[in-house]
């Protein structure tokens, strides 16, 4: 692969970040594809649209979100110093909302009065609701049937917002299979349907689309960081499903090449046992969703089921650009088991008063290893993507308690 | 002239229209495969799609996508449906055989083997529903190796792109008669009808039309204006249960018979 000059130009006018990317998807969807492409990038440049998203981001997510300096997870852990970009601070609890906001002001430029969603933890999905109510679309959430039983506290939010949530039975009843279904439904309602994507996956423009809106965290945070600490930190980390809050903190700083970025993928039981959702460190490139990509799949290229103990993580695929990044090598990315995402849920709990989403928990495991290869005034930079309310049920279970 | 081509002058000659029977390869049994690919012949198809398995088949509704589940569950991938179609090329030479199914299995296989493998075994082109004109530079071996790229084109695709679909159409230029998914039932042939004409005065291929022909009547009303009409579903829906070798041809002939008795009659 040459050399990249600069990452910020990707992806290209097919949307192809490298051999990734692109528009794998069936004839019908090219014509809506393609009036969505014109659409965003319209808007993309409307100072009248950023004025508009600007405004909703401040004052309806909250936004911007801190970073903060967890000095007893740092003392416990005895190594460089671990910042947290607060993500989980945001309303409805995740990084989600910057891009189901930002969508949902492109589908009401649209005149679409109905959007759509696929959601796996259901923070997409609970993020899709709250910007349907509030600008009075109908909203249909499409979710794995087993998703649905290990997040029921978000399937109820998500129909006290006046969504409908549709239960998807078919492959592994989870993550992807929704995103199939979701697929299924625009395909068919395309005149007055507007999908919502949560992740950098899927055709082009989703990739590029997704990741715009989440870049305001990597935006957010390198400004604060030389506001705060006259530095960039020394290394970035996320956790990576389809990797949208990994692209959203990374964005910002591709281009500056002291700043190195470790994804954290979901390791589940640990890679070698084969259950796990680590597409990149553990797939190969395929098409999927729309898009080239890393994928789990076999020999007969049929994409095989994934596990994680978060559901936000258990995706086969991943987003293009990390994919682009990885053979690059501009990112790494490695895997952190459910255990080790379980016992950094519980430090961080302990030491900092903060309970973290399952799929952050495997980040803050990652921020932890990391902080032990820098020095003291080192700075490992963690995007804390969401808030754990919505785990309290699957880690108790997991751990023989009857809430 | 490919075999494709060959087929489609002569029915055009004969004044007929084309009966394009879509079958999920591996489904109602693997072992009866190639037996019910001559059943289909048997009853009257012209060409045969042959659905590649695949576990996430986005483009289709419930029918298809559980017939894939069940063949994926019984280990049917590229290289049985590669065995089958050279089994059912040791009696049949003449009806042309397309490969409908989505781009992973087939990257993952690798393009140039796959080029080679389907071609030796007997298969005349591909219908990789997740491969549109945009991306298909992928394909070249396949093109290359003699395969025909069967396109698709759809109610939503723009009067410039059709265009261009109809002028790199090669086999036959398969027109969805509706934006949705396969197996859905809802046909409006009116519309169908004149978005067809204009394409068919455009078309450097002959046209056929799929996605929610269910019968006889559904395939009639279509017969009026297309070169084919591809019926998929509603005969994986009635293949589903067939226990045997035997029920599987009854079964196919019941179904498929009527629906060529009824185009020859149109």
């Amino acid at each position: 692969m040459p050399t990249i000059d600069d990452f910020h130009a990707w992806p290209d006018a097919h949307g192809r970040f490298g051999n990734y990317g692109g528009m794998y998807v069936a004839e019908t969807l090219m014509a809506p594809l393609a009036e969505l492409t014109e659409a965003y990038l319209r808007l993309r440049d409307d100072p009248e649209f950023i004025a508009e998203l600007d405004r909703d981001l401040k004052h309806y997510v909250g936004r911007p979100s801190p970073i903060y300096h967890a000095e007893r997870l740092s003392q416990h852990v005895g190594g460089a110093r671990i910042l947290f970009k607060r993500e989980d601070l945001n309303h409805t609890g995740a990084h989600k909302i910057n891009n189901t906001v930002g969508q949902a002001l492109v589908a009401k430029r649209m005149g679409k009065p109905r959007i759509i969603a696929e959601t796996g933890a259901g923070q997409h999905g609970v993020a899709s609701a709250t910007v349907a109510a509030r600008l009075g679309l109908k909203c249909v959430v499409y979710m794995g049937a087993v998703d649905i039983e290990r997040q029921k506290i978000n399937v109820y939010r998500m129909k006290l917002l006046g969504a409908e949530v549709v239960p998807v039975t078919s492959g592994s009843k989870t993550l992807k299979d929704a995103l199939n279904e979701a697929m299924r439904d625009w395909v068919t309602n395309v005149a007055d349907t507007f999908y919502i994507i949560g992740t950098v996956a899927g055709p082009h423009p989703y990739p590029l689309m997704v990741r715009d809106f989440n870049a305001i965290v990597g935006r957010e945070a390198r400004a604060q960081m030389l506001e705060q600490y006259g530095r960039l930190p020394d290394v970035l980390t996320a956790c990576v499903g389809g990797g949208s809050n990994a692209i959203g903190l990374f964005h910002a700083f591709l281009n500056d090449a002291d700043v190195r970025m470790v994804g954290a993928e979901a390791a589940g039981e640990g890679i070698a046992t084969g259950h796990h959702a680590a597409s990149l460190a553990a797939g190969r490139p395929g098409v999927l969703h729309g898009n080239r990509t890393y994928v789990l799949c076999d020999d007969n290229g049929q994409i095989t089921e994934t596990h994680s103990i978060s559901a936000g993580l258990d995706y086969p695929g991943v987003g293009p650009e990390h994919a682009f990044l990885k053979d690059a090598g501009r990112a790494d990315y490695v895997g952190v088991t459910d255990d080790e995402a379980m016992e950094a849920f519980h430090l961080l709990a302990r030491t900092e008063g903060i309970l973290a989403a399952l799929e952050s928990s495997h980040a803050v495991a990652q921020a932890i290893k990391l902080a032990r290869e820098y020095p003291k005034d080192g700075i490992v930079l963690c995007n804390l993507s969401g808030r754990g309310d919505k785990d309290v049920h699957t880690i108790a279970a997991r751990e023989g308690v009857e809430v | 002239m490919s075999r494709i081509d060959r087929r489609f002058a002569a029915l055009k000659a004969a004044h007929r229209t084309g009966l394009i029977p879509f079958v999920t390869a591996g489904d109602p049994s693997p072992e009866h495969m190639v037996a019910l690919m001559h059943a289909l012949v048997d009853a009257g198809a012209d060409l045969i799609e042959l659905g590649v398995p695949f576990s996430d088949p986005m483009a289709d509704g419930p029918v298809i996508q559980h017939a894939s589940e069940r063949a994926i569950a019984k280990g049917v991938g590229l290289n049985e449906v590669l065995g089958w179609v050279t089994a059912f090329r040791q009696r049949d030479t003449d009806t042309p055989i397309v490969l409908m199914g989505y781009l992973n299995p087939v990257e993952i296989h690798g393009y140039a083997r796959f080029a080679q493998e389907a071609v030796q075994a007997g298969v005349d082109g591909v219908l990789l529903v997740d491969c549109p004109l945009e991306e298909s530079a992928v394909l070249q071996p396949l093109r290359d190796a003699g395969l025909q790229q069967i396109l698709l084109a759809a109610p939503t695709t723009a009067p410039a792109r059709m265009l261009q679909l109809c002028e790199l159409a090669e086999g036959f230029l398969y027109y969805v008669s509706f934006a949705g998914i396969t197996g859905a039932a809802h046909l409006s042939t009116g519309d169908i009808a004149a978005r067809v004409a204009d394409i068919r005065a455009h078309a450097k291929a002959p046209v056929a039309v799929g996605f929610g022909i269910r019968d006889a009547a559904s395939a009639v009303a279509i017969a009026g204006f297309a070169d084919a009409v591809v019926i998929g579903s509603a005969l994986v829906e009635r293949l589903a249960e067939a226990k045997d070798a035997e029920e599987i041809t009854v079964r196919v002939c019941e179904f498929l018979a009527p629906i060529r008795t009824a185009l020859d009659a149109h």
